[in-house]
């Protein structure tokens, strides 16, 4: 410690010392997950979601769903027969922000898209226990008479293109036909809107007729999520990291 | 006076502007609350300046400042209880979830950041401020720098904590565990800490002493650091300019990563880093000893800062982020349990040729064993943070545990000590108004401590076997219901447990009230009764 009276003398010269201690760890870590390619698999099916599907992931964020629910299956055996194929970074590569979690009070979601019925998310969050006894999740009853407050998602979109999200003018400027479209699955514009996200499902996902409400929105992400990877095709050799 | 009018003047323009212009009201409400707090903030600052122009005695240029230490010991005991109530709820709703009330505001999901950001922001952040203020002043022998300044960082933090916490309630949140708040109440938070660490350094630059203090140096870190890891994990688009709702730059794994690599070094520098400047100028000075070892702080400070930017993969074992940056937190997190015990020790044998005050001093005893605490949750971290344990640990309430263990033990304890040495002193008490009670405050405390840690130890390591468990036949053994109706009794030992410690607090809010009126409890002295040897010793010496 020959000369680390002059830090102890000098406010700035520690200060600046700090800084760089302190920096070198964030940076080492941190800056090649930006340019190492290997770091995002290379996947085939993955799409920005829906206007109605991101209306619902800001539902799922704004109820704290993240508090309880990861999104994260891990490759170990027991969650992988749990909970599916486990989740490959890709699959939130459009996540702004990351929904992994770091808690599971209540099981993973990762892949809860099409495992239950658009039936059965409704009752349950309206009244969890009425379907798992032993559950300890709060009910949503107020979504269901929540419309939704901003059909037109288009700022939205563009706001997610700002960060890098691939949403295309035509996305932008059809976000509001495209949700009430994929709510109506007879409606003239869901072709259109399946052409712009392929594979989206179009269906009354609340099983209410009237305005679309935050329950339509949060059952639609619920249901789409872990779904877009197709995985008969999905080489994990070829992502080795 | 009219150097401050321009950005109270400002803060109250933005204010109404956003209220005017709001998308939702979240954000209407939060315009409204800025407006009417600019605006009360011009009535006490023309009231001040008119009271202090008649009678210059009011504010001593020639003193400490000590108005905002004030201001800080009540803003802290206030937090703290509000903190560690809405703990109790939250945990009383996971063991009855019918205490939900299943509506927007009450649900588990918006109170658990009102739970944490209470704790960590309100609570820690102003025992953090008061004592860094206190502190700065006392090891530099001068006054704090600017006259409205540290109370614009005192007013500033706590409009800062009343528009996140309104926010949590009415569903504003980014979903980033600690960094919940959104891209406004980012930019307001910037603007007070810029101003934090300037009248941190201006301080500095005023002292009498050749040397910065060891203490100034732990705060000096946290203050820069956490300036580091806000603004990057803040970095968002907001949809619009009146609008609550913001989408994060980062996406996916690298967000994961910037997200963890801000979480662990919120508790790396502002649950470790600040609060070891307190416990490097308070242990001392209760002590009446010098630090341990002079060249271990050093070492210490260094390897601590260094080590733990490192340590936020840990965070994200097993998950989707590459395997090189997991291994290499992982490295980084058990070294992290060297300079973390180099504190320890260099917090407690402090204490050398002093042992015998921790029987008369039950202040001394409350930094004595959250030092203790510290040591023991810095090993289980580093335990925690090896992959193998962390697969069976992870997800589970064992992290919870290990939070608590160093929120509750560590960070709380060393807090109450810093609140109860200093009320006395800053409000001019000749002493507490009962160290009885701050044994009581101790005792609840402590067993409230090991009881949450014990139930969260069982039901986390439990939880995590039952999940993995298979049956004899190659089937998973039980469905996840099964294993969450098996937490039932470990999350009622844990409201226990968080009530004893909610009481501890509650004691001390009512210790601390009766030291500021100045009054002193009728009760037999406690040094007496305790250590007779030792007062017969002192005698001697």
């Amino acid at each position: 410690m020959i000369n680390h009276k002059k830090l102890e003398k000098n406010s700035i010269l520690m200060v600046i010392c700090i800084l760089i201690v302190v920096s070198i760890g964030g940076l080492v870590e941190l800056a090649p997950l930006f340019y190492l390619e290997s770091t995002i698999e290379k996947v085939k099916g993955m799409r920005p979601y829906t206007p109605l599907e991101l209306a619902g992931r800001n539902v799922y964020i704004r109820e704290g769903c993240y508090n309880c629910h990861s999104q994260m299956i891990r490759p170990l055996r027991d969650e992988v027969e749990r909970y599916g194929h486990y989740s490959l970074a890709a699959e939130s590569m459009y996540d702004h922000p990351f929904q992994w979690g770091s808690k599971r009070t209540g099981p993973d979601l990762a892949r809860v898209g099409g495992k239950y019925s658009d039936e059965w998310h409704y009752t349950h969050l309206i009244d969890p226990r009425s379907l798992v006894p032993e559950s300890i999740m709060p009910g949503y009853p107020f979504l269901a008479k929540a419309e939704i407050a901003e059909t037109d998602m288009g700022k939205h979109l563009i706001a997610n293109r700002y960060v890098g999200v691939p949403y295309t003018d035509a996305m932008i400027t059809n976000a509001e036909a495209d949700l009430y479209a994929q709510l109506d699955p007879d409606s003239d514009g869901v072709e259109a809107m399946q052409e712009r996200y392929p594979g989206a499902k179009a269906r009354n996902f609340d099983g209410n007729p009237g305005a679309p409400t935050e329950m339509d929105a949060l059952i639609a992400y619920l249901q789409v999520m872990g779904t877009m990877v197709d995985f008969s095709v999905y080489k994990a050799d070829e992502n080795l990291r | 006076m009219g150097f401050i009018a321009l950005p109270i003047g400002l803060s109250a323009a933005i204010g109404l502007t956003l209220a005017a212009y709001a998308q939702d009201t979240a954000m209407y409400v939060h315009g409204l609350i800025l407006f009417i707090g600019s605006v009360l903030a011009g009535f006490w600052v023309i009231k001040t300046s008119i009271g202090s122009a008649k009678a210059s005695a009011v504010d001593d240029q020639s003193k400490y400042n000590d108005g905002v230490i004030r201001a800080g010991v009540i803003a802290s005991t206030f937090w703290g209880v509000v903190g560690f109530l809405v703990g109790v709820v939250i945990a009383s709703q996971l063991a009855f979830p019918v205490l939900n009330f299943d509506l927007p505001w009450t649900n588990f999901g918006r109170l658990r950041p009102l739970h944490t950001s209470a704790v960590i922001f309100a609570f820690g952040g102003n025992v953090l401020i008061m004592t860094s203020f206190h502190v700065v002043q006392r090891t530099c022998g001068a006054r704090l720098a600017g006259n409205w300044a540290p109370w614009f960082v005192f007013w500033g933090y706590q409009m800062f904590i009343v528009l996140a916490a309104t926010g949590y309630l009415l569903g504003v949140t980014q979903s980033k565990e600690y960094a919940e708040p959104e891209w406004y109440v980012d930019i307001w938070l910037t603007v007070v800490w810029v101003v934090y660490l300037l009248v941190f350094l201006a301080t500095l630059w005023k002292r009498k002493e050749p040397h910065i203090y060891v203490a100034n140096w732990f705060f000096l870190a946290f203050i820069v650091t956490v300036a580091l890891l806000h603004i990057v994990n803040n970095l968002s688009m907001p949809v619009s300019f009146a609008g609550s709702k913001s989408y994060i730059l980062w996406a996916g794994v690298q967000d994961a990563l910037t997200q963890w690599w801000y979480g662990h070094n919120a508790v790396g520098f502002f649950l470790t880093a600040g609060f070891l400047g307190i416990m490097y100028y308070y242990v001392p000075k209760l002590a009446g000893r010098p630090v341990y070892s002079y060249r271990l702080s050093i070492v210490h400070f260094w390897s601590l800062i260094f080590l733990y930017i490192w340590a936020g993969p840990h965070h994200l074992h097993y998950t989707a982020l590459p395997d090189w940056a997991q291994t290499l937190g992982m490295t980084f997190s058990i070294m992290l349990w060297m300079p973390s015990w180099g504190g320890m020790i260099n917090g407690l044998m402090t204490l050398s040729g002093a042992w015998d005050k921790l029987r008369t001093d039950p202040v001394l005893r409350l930094m004595a064993v959250s030092i203790a605490f510290y040591g023991m949750s810095t090993f289980e971290g580093p335990l925690m943070s090896i992959k193998a344990v962390n697969a069976l640990s992870h997800y589970t309430d064992w992290t919870i545990g290990h939070v608590h263990s160093g929120a509750l033990g560590w960070v709380g304890l060393v807090s109450f000590g810093a609140i109860y040495y200093l009320a006395p002193r800053v409000f001019n008490a000749s002493r507490l108004y009962s160290l009885r009670m701050v044994s009581w405050h101790f005792w609840l405390a402590t067993i409230g401590i090991v009881i949450y840690a014990a139930a969260m130890w069982v039901s986390g390591i439990m939880q995590g076997l039952m999940w993995r468990a298979y049956d004899s036949l190659g089937f998973l053994q039980y469905s996840f219901a099964e294993t969450v109706e098996a937490m039932h009794p470990f999350y009622v030992i844990r409201v226990i447990g968080g009530l004893m410690y909610l009481g501890g607090s509650l004691i001390m809010a009512y210790n601390v009230y009766r030291t500021i009126r100045g009054d002193q409890r009728t009760e037999k002295p406690y040094e007496v009764s305790n250590a007779p040897q030792a007062q017969v010793k002192g005698a001697v010496s």
